[in-house]
């Protein structure tokens, strides 16, 4: 059974369509990243699978019951964009205060901030926090009773990259473990190594949905070659592949999936002109960028 | 540990650190300290034991300071999560939205219940080593305090769904004051006026008193008079205690805060974080 279902899911904000048709579905242990521009729907979304604002139209399953009722918020967690909690408790108190609400000990406040590397600064009051704190807090509190559906709204922003190295670690755990997670972001990069799907939105309407690997496919996106010359041969380099010379040494060339072998062949048998090749293939941001640009023509 | 415990608990600790319980316990000691020095002059010649003239006073302070004490509580309620950006996670968690509003109710109420019981066992007690007499005003005292709580969580509930209402903090504050002013002093001032204008006439005795009810604070007012006839000479509202029965104030006494927690439900119900 999948952890979340989205059919046809359809919502508008006055004359502003904020979600068309949308239908995805994440399974047990998958990781879902859902990408788009600012206003392209994705915490609208969210809100939606959390049962915090009901959809126009279409069906949502959040662990096989309805968004918003009492199984779905049992075995959901939640982290949202900015999160923000009272600033006169402290982040042992915040946590405690959760705990109490899923019906778990209290008593596992100072493990789970341990857990985001938030122990030295348990008692000390959230209004002192930074944001990074803050976002370490949040997490902590999504982390409770080991949750079956995450749904994460930019959790990366704001964390320093050493926190974002642990905080992708506790997620694969999670993803390990069985837990569903639906996740936003911005920092494409990172999601392109820590996710197993992508879902991309642009104003409204889904635009892609697949494994990278397929988007990379289905975009046939080129390829870059970027060759380093022998000192002296770039010339005679860039004439024979009909590449452009970008500097004393270096070629550039650009070639499509289907003539990538193609092309290394023909700088193999260049033998001694050539010192080294580097491959680039298309990233994330590129495939980001080719869909949503699909989407608004 | 319930959910409804939990927030309380919270919420208890969040107002302790914002000064919220100093400040209410401390409001309710001075003026009751205030009234009861004041009050304590022509006890003797009424005779009247000096604490049931105290309740007397005391009933004319808590009709202005718990509304106002509860108000300052609530206002904050729902608005303010709502500008910290804390209610979308709060309502993801498992449990209605009346939990939420039950267990702020919980925390707020035990507050108003220290202070209300600091400021009158001060009163009580100055009354006590003044006067012999003043155990027999005991009874009156207690009714008083229980009212109190009950006049008090029907302001909360207002200030909930005013909180509710207006989203943002600034807005709430101002609100809460607009609904203390109007119910507390001009309600009373415009049916005063009312009936100085009719002189006794029909409107006096028969809408006036069902005027007086349909405000909170009147029924307050009204109950602890109808109850304590000793005390029914020292204040303005008197000549209508008589033609409201004590159970019907009382039933409406219980009644206000059940209607005012419901609207505040429905007030809260209609936020879309």
């Amino acid at each position: 059974m999948q952890s979340l279902t989205l059919s046809r899911v359809t919502k508008s904000f006055g004359a502003t369509a904020a979600l068309r048709d949308v239908a995805f579905a994440v399974a047990p242990g998958e990781r879902v990243a859902l990408l788009g521009h600012n206003g392209a729907g994705k915490s609208t979304l969210m809100k939606i699978v959390l049962g915090l604002i009901a959809a126009d139209a279409g069906e949502i399953t959040v662990l096989g019951a309805a968004p918003g009722s009492a199984a779905a918020r049992a075995g959901t967690a939640y982290l949202p964009e900015n999160v923000a909690f009272h600033p006169a408790l402290t982040g042992q108190e915040q946590i405690r205060h959760y705990l109490r609400l899923r019906g778990q000990d209290p008593a596992h406040a100072l493990p789970l901030l341990a857990r985001v590397g938030l122990a030295e600064a348990a008692r000390r009051r959230i209004g002192t926090y930074s944001k990074g704190m803050r976002q370490r807090v949040g997490l902590a509190q999504a982390l409770i009773g080991r949750p079956r559906l995450l749904v994460l709204d930019e959790p990366t922003s704001g964390l320093d990259p050493v926190s974002r190295r642990e905080f992708w670690t506790i997620l694969d755990g999670l993803a390990q473990d069985g837990a569903a997670i639906l996740l936003s972001s911005h920092a494409l990069t990172e999601v392109e190594a820590r996710t197993d799907r992508i879902v991309i939105l642009s104003q409204g309407a889904m635009v892609a949905n697949d494994t990278l690997a397929a988007l990379r496919r289905r975009a046939a996106l080129p390829t870059q070659l970027q060759i380093t010359a022998r000192p002296g041969a770039a010339d005679a380099v860039a004439e024979a592949l009909a590449g452009r010379r970008f500097n004393g040494v270096r070629v550039d060339l650009v070639c499509t999936p289907e003539d990538k072998l193609a092309r290394l062949g023909q700088i193999a048998a260049l033998g001694a002109m050539v010192e080294d090749v580097d491959l680039i293939p298309p990233s994330l941001d590129d495939i980001y960028r080719h869909f949503s640009s699909e989407a608004a023509q | 540990m319930t959910p409804v415990l939990a927030i309380a608990a919270s919420e208890l600790r969040i107002a302790l650190r914002n000064r919220w319980v100093a400040i209410s316990v401390a409001m309710m000691a001075i003026f009751a300290l205030v009234l009861t020095a004041a009050g304590s002059g022509p006890s003797g010649t009424l005779g009247v034991d000096r604490l049931s003239v105290t309740v007397a006073s005391l009933t004319s302070l808590a009709v202005y300071l718990v509304p106002l004490i509860a108000l300052l509580m609530s206002f904050d309620a729902v608005a303010g999560e709502v500008e910290r950006g804390t209610l979308a996670l709060a309502l993801t968690y498992p449990g209605a939205r009346a939990t939420i509003l039950a267990g702020k109710f919980a925390a707020h109420l035990a507050i108003l219940a220290l202070a209300v019981a600091v400021g009158y066992g001060l009163a009580a007690l100055t009354a006590l080593a003044g006067d012999a007499r003043a155990a027999a005003g005991l009874a009156a005292l207690w009714r008083l305090y229980w009212s109190s709580l009950l006049l008090g969580a029907t302001f909360l509930g207002v200030g909930y769904a005013v909180s509710a209402w207006a989203r943002r903090p600034g807005a709430a504050a101002g609100m809460v004051i607009g609904v203390w002013l109007l119910a507390v002093v001009l309600y009373d001032l415009g049916l005063l006026a009312a009936v100085v204008a009719d002189n006794g006439g029909a409107f006096t005795r028969h809408v006036f008193p069902w005027l007086l009810m349909g405000n909170p604070a009147d029924a307050f007012r009204l109950f602890n008079l109808a109850a304590s006839g000793a005390t029914a000479a020292a204040a303005g509202v008197a000549g209508a205690a008589g033609f409201v029965p004590a159970w019907q104030a009382l039933g409406l006494m219980l009644v206000w805060p059940l209607g005012a927690f419901a609207l505040a439900i429905l007030a809260f119900r209609k936020i879309t974080p």
